[in-house]
């Protein structure tokens, strides 16, 4: 997830701060492992989420063109600062942490919650995140977020645009893309094709160890946990693919597949 | 003791393995073929920061230390070891003795552009008849009229022929011997002195990405600030820098090794024979659980050897030249072995270009030549042990 700031009124225009939240999610060159109240497994290797990455380059690039801070929030146990540091790397200016034993397994709402609170210290005038996370893919943190921030929400973005306090977007649609604008400030939620993540470079590394990365629990937010909106009943794995049928062609090849494709009623 | 790389260690060790396996290894087949050096490769990889990976900010640096820089030579060598001694000649032999022994002046002229990897620097030490036998060096300097004029001839030099090549740092004898060894002093000459003559490229084994020429020094005349450090310096400032150098070359030598267990793992995976996949077979096994323990052994050397290294600030400890030497003689020789077992691993299929492994099979040759024999390192190695 990524947030952008946008003081428009004092610079007409430019961005002068630019917030990134980010997630910390398993590997996904690696196999997915439950715990046994079926939530994630994530002691094991983590990365920054790809999407994130793609929203951390785009904020980047914004930054390169508008100037500005950019800053990244993220929600998760310590280790995630690995994952905030990786932005770092690529540019980013600084990190905030939630961190909190309160919010293990913490569903969508509650993270929504963290989140909102966090960014709502920093006084954002534009958010981006990512569409999905890689793991947990409820895609409902974003419009969640933008409900809680009180700001319009520009959904599945492959390219934004900033003039004045205008953000305008190409939504990705099924066979086409729609032109949305709203005004700062703004959350906008983006597509993996937004941007291509950039290497960080070796000078970034080196300097992300100096940058700062503010770590802070759930009474820093003043939030209460309160009950779970949603937990998970049980989970059930998907069917396995069953082998196709292999026609052999002795002539009647045509017919043998037109007869399947039939009764398969795709014809 | 801890074995653990610090977090920027791991940052940098994993960047540089993205940047390999996405950028370098596509490339590394067509530039072998075609004996080509990679430009917009070394571009890419002066973008990442590479060329000034273990040096100050001040002249555009990044700041990292030396196990670093050998994290990344063995990442990208994993790719192609052309590129990988492209880098490792250019940040050990031809930036790091300037950046160490430079002056102010020297430094702000060539410092900038070599770290950024937009210009490449060379170092001239080995000769048609003085390599490691540094006391046989023949091209010689004479200070005529506030100029060095060099004459001589240099061999298998790396980095100093591409477009992007700015100079070479040469050692000559500025005096002759007293009684014991000459004066051996080293001197800066960029690219375009008169009298400076780049020759026609080697035709090499493997290595084919990497550049290497013969050059020859006919009253090849610089100002005499063009001096590298202390005059008579020569090879006792370079000691330290050389030293850098063995270790780094093993660094590469652990890359190779890596791909070759790389590539024969998942050969060896997919190649049935005997109605199973031939990693079912004991005696493919060994071969594989022998190149991984020996990879695994020569890369704790190389770490170890680095942190020595870099312990020692500028001067040369008896136990660097030891961990250097040793980690430099059974790195290249574990990558021998290990090119030669994936070939066998790959049967027929090793013998043909086809495979990366006929090329890490030509390219691993000279790992046990560059940068002392392993001849000369068992030499060291004997001497230390006080024989």
């Amino acid at each position: 997830m990524v947030i952008i700031e946008l003081f428009s009124s004092l610079t007409g225009g430019c961005l002068v701060k630019i917030v990134v939240t980010v997630k910390q999610v398993p590997d996904p060159n690696s196999s997915t492992v439950l715990e046994a109240d079926n939530t994630l497994a994530r002691d094991k290797e983590v990365v920054l989420d790809p999407g994130d990455e793609c929203g951390v380059e785009e904020a980047l690039q914004l930054k390169e063109a508008h100037g500005g801070e950019v800053v990244l929030v993220s929600m998760g146990p310590e280790p995630a600062k690995d994952a905030i540091r990786k932005g770092l790397s690529m540019g980013a200016d600084r990190g905030v942490l939630i961190s909190d034993a309160q919010l293990a397994g913490a569903d969508a709402l509650l993270t929504a919650r963290v989140l909102a609170a966090a960014i709502k210290a920093e006084a954002p005038d534009m958010v981006i995140c990512g569409t999905e996370s890689y793991d947990g893919s409820t895609g409902m943190v974003p419009p969640m977020l933008a409900e809680l921030l009180g700001m319009p929400q520009l959904t599945i973005a492959k390219k934004v645009e900033v003039d004045g306090s205008t953000i305008k977007v190409h939504r990705q649609t099924a066979d086409g893309y729609q032109i949305v604008e709203a005004a700062t400030p703004v959350l906008i939620s983006v597509t993996a094709g937004i941007a291509e993540p950039r290497y960080a470079s070796l000078k970034g590394i080196m300097a992300a160890r100096s940058k700062e990365i503010k770590q802070i629990g759930l009474g820093d937010l003043g939030i209460e946990k309160g009950e779970p909106a949603e937990t998970i009943e049980g989970l059930s794995q998907a069917e396995t693919r069953k082998a196709g049928v292999i026609i052999q062609d002795d002539g009647t090849a045509v017919d043998q597949i037109i007869q399947v494709l039939v009764q398969a009623k795709v014809l | 003791m801890d074995f653990q790389l610090t977090s920027e260690q791991q940052a940098i060790r994993d960047v540089c393995r993205d940047f390999a396996r996405e950028v370098v290894a596509p490339a590394a087949e067509e530039l072998d073929r075609n004996h080509k050096f990679g430009y917009d490769i070394v571009r890419q990889m002066g973008e990442l920061g590479l060329f000034g990976l273990p040096f100050s900010e001040e002249y555009g640096g990044a700041g990292g230390d030396f196990l670093s820089l050998c994290l990344a030579i063995e990442e990208i060598s994993r790719a192609d070891t052309g590129v990988g001694i492209t880098l490792e000649a250019a940040v050990c032999l031809g930036a790091a003795p300037i950046h160490d022994f430079g002056s102010k002046e020297q430094k702000e002229r060539w410092l900038p552009d070599l770290l950024a990897g937009r210009k490449l620097w060379s170092f001239g030490l080995t000769e048609p008849e003085a390599g490691s036998d540094a006391g046989a060096t023949k091209t010689r300097a004479e200070l005529r009229d506030g100029k060095w004029v060099v004459n001589g001839a240099k061999q298998f030099i790396t980095n100093c022929g591409t477009d992007i090549s700015a100079g070479v740092t040469v050692t000559a004898v500025t005096a002759k011997a007293n009684g014991g060894r000459p004066e051996i002093s080293a001197i800066m000459v960029p690219t375009g002195t008169p009298g400076y003559h780049i020759l026609e490229s080697y035709r090499k084994l493997g290595w084919h990405s990497s550049d290497t020429h013969p050059l020859s020094f006919e009253d090849c005349a610089v100002p005499d600030e063009y001096l590298l450090g202390e005059r008579g310096g020569g090879f006792r400032q370079f000691l330290h820098t050389l030293l850098g150098g063995r270790i780094a070359i093993a660094a590469l030598s652990v890359g190779l090794a890596q791909a070759c267990l790389d590539a024969s793992l998942s050969y060896a995976k997919e190649r049935r024979s005997f109605g199973v996949p031939i990693s079912k077979h004991q005696a493919v096994q060994f071969k594989l659980a022998d190149m991984a323990m020996e990879t695994e052994i020569a890369r704790t050397m190389v770490y170890r050897a680095a942190v020595t290294y870099m312990k020692t600030d500028g001067e040369t400890t008896d136990e660097a030249r030891m961990l250097a030497a040793m980690c430099k003689l059974y790195a290249s020789e574990t990558s021998k072995r290990a090119a030669d077992q994936a070939v066998q691993i790959h049967g027929g299929y090793g013998f043909m270009e086809d495979y990366p492994v006929a090329r890490y099979w030509r390219d691993v040759k000279i790992n046990e030549i560059g940068e002392g024999t392993s001849e000369v390192q068992r030499m060291l190695i004997a001497r230390l042990l006080g024989c």
